[in-house]
């Protein structure tokens, strides 16, 4: 903690205020059926993107997953013009074509959220070759789920990072669950580390409720990655408030589980007492970053309420068309 | 001008533009020859030779041998072009699409469109096809329609060497994500193809043989059948117009209405599945905008709907001959074979 600077745990904060409140709100408005089409939060879950990506720059690339809007926030994608994206305008992050599972800014480095599970390691694999085949010194990080981890895709891309030495990152968010199927159950010999350690891959299992144990973990397989030391993992344990998707009755979770993450599990709430601890920040002035997040959200809320569709136009734009 | 085969065709247009452009690379198996083996490197050129030369002409970072892993780098290869490279992906049979499709319809083909036309995916996966090579059902399959079904993929079949090296040039300077099919049996053939590079547009037809009476299209090898009968028919006096689409995604549907309304009657050749193939495709939209100018129903010549047979006899039955091409012509003329 002592090597972020104040600004940096600003950011840091602002991020995770902003993903939570982003994601309780679409909850909210997604409830109110003012959002179409299906919806994966990350509520619970800050700590991890945030933590990883304070690491990264606009060159490094990230790959997300369904549950993608975390991802974007910390990779620097435009709040505004992600709320527009899930309401479906036309001046959305992807002019209304893509949606809450493809929201992407590759002007950014993040390569889009994805709808189909374990579809973003090999586009990282690829990230990271173009990485090292330019010289860049920039790094690629695929986020995945446990659900994902089973992926023959995640596996595969394990193995092409290592043989090629790729300056990648493979982040398995396990939250517990895919869907509604426990990881407990799901992930066959029970350990991510053991599999990155099968493919010759570090791995490390964190804390995805600690930003600063993510922080950290990201920041030394991050600088090896950069330094030419190949892939890396990192197994994150973390929760998620809400069900896989918005409408899920979430009938597989124990009672009282979810209370009791937000009561006991809370990154937001750890970040605060580990940083009052330092004295760096103050809790008046985290509350003023609170009460600033919440107006951007209200803001990209209404403006996106107010935004125009797309036009027949839009249709068959951005893509070869034929009859 | 100097003869040169298909596979040398390919050859050339991959060394030209990854010299004209330092971010082009390859990758696939055993396309620099046997990464990590203890033989000669590049002996034997990759799978039928076709990218003999590259590896120690520019290296392993641009040559890249990969696992047998064809969804994790088809993926990567998606990758890499929607960051800044144009790698060009060997998919050594098309049929095995079937273990790295998500890769190529999912993501590539999809990033321009769901990213609001803010990303672009310079990627060519060249992949091998067809039947005759006695490879059996899965080394033998064709599969374009499969990849012209889905929106944002280019689909390019060349039908000789000439084609090759010019499709194959567009597609690597084309910023969308390219299907490039070599068909296995044509890596031989010899034509007279020039020594500079040049490139030959998507979406433009060539015509191969013209005359007045039946417009012949066909896709692939298939020009080569349908040529054959139009130079013994012309002998008879029935003109043909042998239509070749050199793309059909997109497709020149202009050019293929044109010469139907000037020919009025339509041969359709095609070495796919016949259910939803090219020749489906075509038939129906002739039927649509060109109803009027036909003067005998639409005829298409496809193999029968079953897997590639193995046994020589069987698999030279499944392909569409010459001598099926030309009974389809007569019986549009109204003659009997």
């Amino acid at each position: 903690m002592l090597q972020l600077s104040k600004e940096d745990l600003v950011k840091a904060y602002t991020q995770m205020r902003t993903i939570r409140d982003f994601e309780e709100r679409v909850h909210d408005e997604f409830a109110g059926g003012e959002i179409p089409g299906f919806v994966h939060l990350y509520a619970g879950e800050e700590a991890s993107a945030v933590g990883v990506c304070m690491n990264l720059n606009d060159k490094d690339n990230i790959a997300s997953t369904h549950r993608g809007h975390g991802h974007c926030i910390a990779k620097g994608c435009d709040v505004k013009g992600m709320m527009q994206e899930i309401y479906g305008r036309s001046g959305g992050l992807c002019g209304g074509k893509g949606g809450s599972m493809h929201i992407a800014d590759l002007s950014k480095g993040m390569m889009g959220a994805n709808g189909i599970v374990g579809g973003g390691p090999p586009l990282i694999c690829g990230a990271a070759l173009t990485a090292k085949t330019l010289g860049t010194g920039a790094v690629a990080v695929a986020f995945v789920g446990d659900g994902g981890s089973n992926q023959g895709t995640t596996l595969e891309s394990y193995n092409l990072a290592k043989v090629w030495n790729l300056p990648a990152i493979f982040v398995v968010e396990d939250n517990g669950y895919a869907e509604s199927t426990a990881s407990a159950w799901s992930v066959g010999g029970g350990s991510q580390v053991k599999r990155a350690e099968a493919f010759g891959m570090e791995g490390f299992e964190v804390d995805g409720h600690d930003f600063f144990a993510v922080y950290e973990a990201a920041r030394d397989v991050i600088a090896k990655a950069r330094d030419g030391g190949g892939p890396s993992l990192l197994h994150v344990k973390l929760n998620r408030y809400f069900g896989h998707f918005e409408g899920d009755a979430m009938t597989y979770r124990g009672d009282g589980e979810v209370d009791g993450l937000r009561q006991k599990r809370d990154s937001l709430v750890i970040f605060r007492e580990r940083v009052a601890e330092t004295g760096l920040l103050e809790s008046a002035e985290l509350d003023e970053i609170d009460k600033s997040v919440a107006g951007l959200v209200d803001e990209a809320v209404s403006e996106s309420v107010a935004a125009p569709p797309p036009t027949r136009e839009d249709l068959t734009t951005d893509v070869y068309v034929s009859y | 001008m100097p003869k040169k085969s298909f596979r040398q065709a390919i050859n050339e247009a991959l060394a030209m533009e990854m010299r004209r452009d330092p971010t082009v690379i390859l990758m696939g198996e055993d396309v620099a020859g046997g990464m990590g083996a203890a033989g000669e490197d590049d002996a034997w050129g990759g799978p039928l030779g076709v990218t003999k030369g590259l590896m120690p002409e520019f290296g392993r970072d641009r040559i890249l041998d990969t696992p047998i892993s064809e969804s994790a780098f088809i993926g990567a290869a998606a990758g890499a072009a929607a960051t800044g490279l144009r790698p060009v992906a060997e998919l050594m049979f098309v049929d095995f699409l079937g273990v790295c499709l998500d890769q190529i319809y999912n993501q590539a083909g999809k990033f321009r469109y769901m990213f609001g036309g803010k990303a672009v995916t310079p990627l060519v996966v060249r992949t091998m096809y067809g039947a005759g090579f006695r490879a059996a059902s899965q080394h033998s399959q064709c599969l374009y329609p499969v990849f012209t079904h889905m929106p944002g993929l280019k689909v390019v079949i060349p039908s000789s060497a000439y084609e090759a090296k010019g499709l194959l040039t567009q597609a690597i300077r084309d910023d969308d994500p390219v299907i490039f099919f070599e068909h296995k049996v044509m890596y031989d053939d010899e034509e007279e193809v020039p020594d500079e590079a040049y490139t030959i547009p998507f979406g433009e037809a060539n015509l191969t043989r013209e005359g007045d009476d039946v417009t012949i299209v066909a896709i692939g090898r298939m020009v080569q059948f349908a040529n054959q009968v139009a130079d013994k028919l012309e002998g008879e006096g029935i003109g043909c117009t042998v239509v070749d689409p050199r793309t059909t995604s997109p497709l020149d549907e202009e050019t293929i209405i044109e010469c139907v309304e000037e020919t009025g009657r339509l041969v359709i050749v095609d070495e796919a599945s016949p259910r939803c193939n090219i020749a489906t495709d075509i038939s129906a939209l002739v039927s649509e905008q060109a109803f009027s100018a036909l003067k005998a129903p639409i005829r298409m010549v496809t193999p029968p709907h079953t897997p590639v047979p193995f046994a020589a006899e069987l698999e030279d039955l499944y392909i569409p001959s010459p001598e099926r091409i030309e009974e389809a012509v007569r019986s549009v003329m109204g003659a009997q074979a």
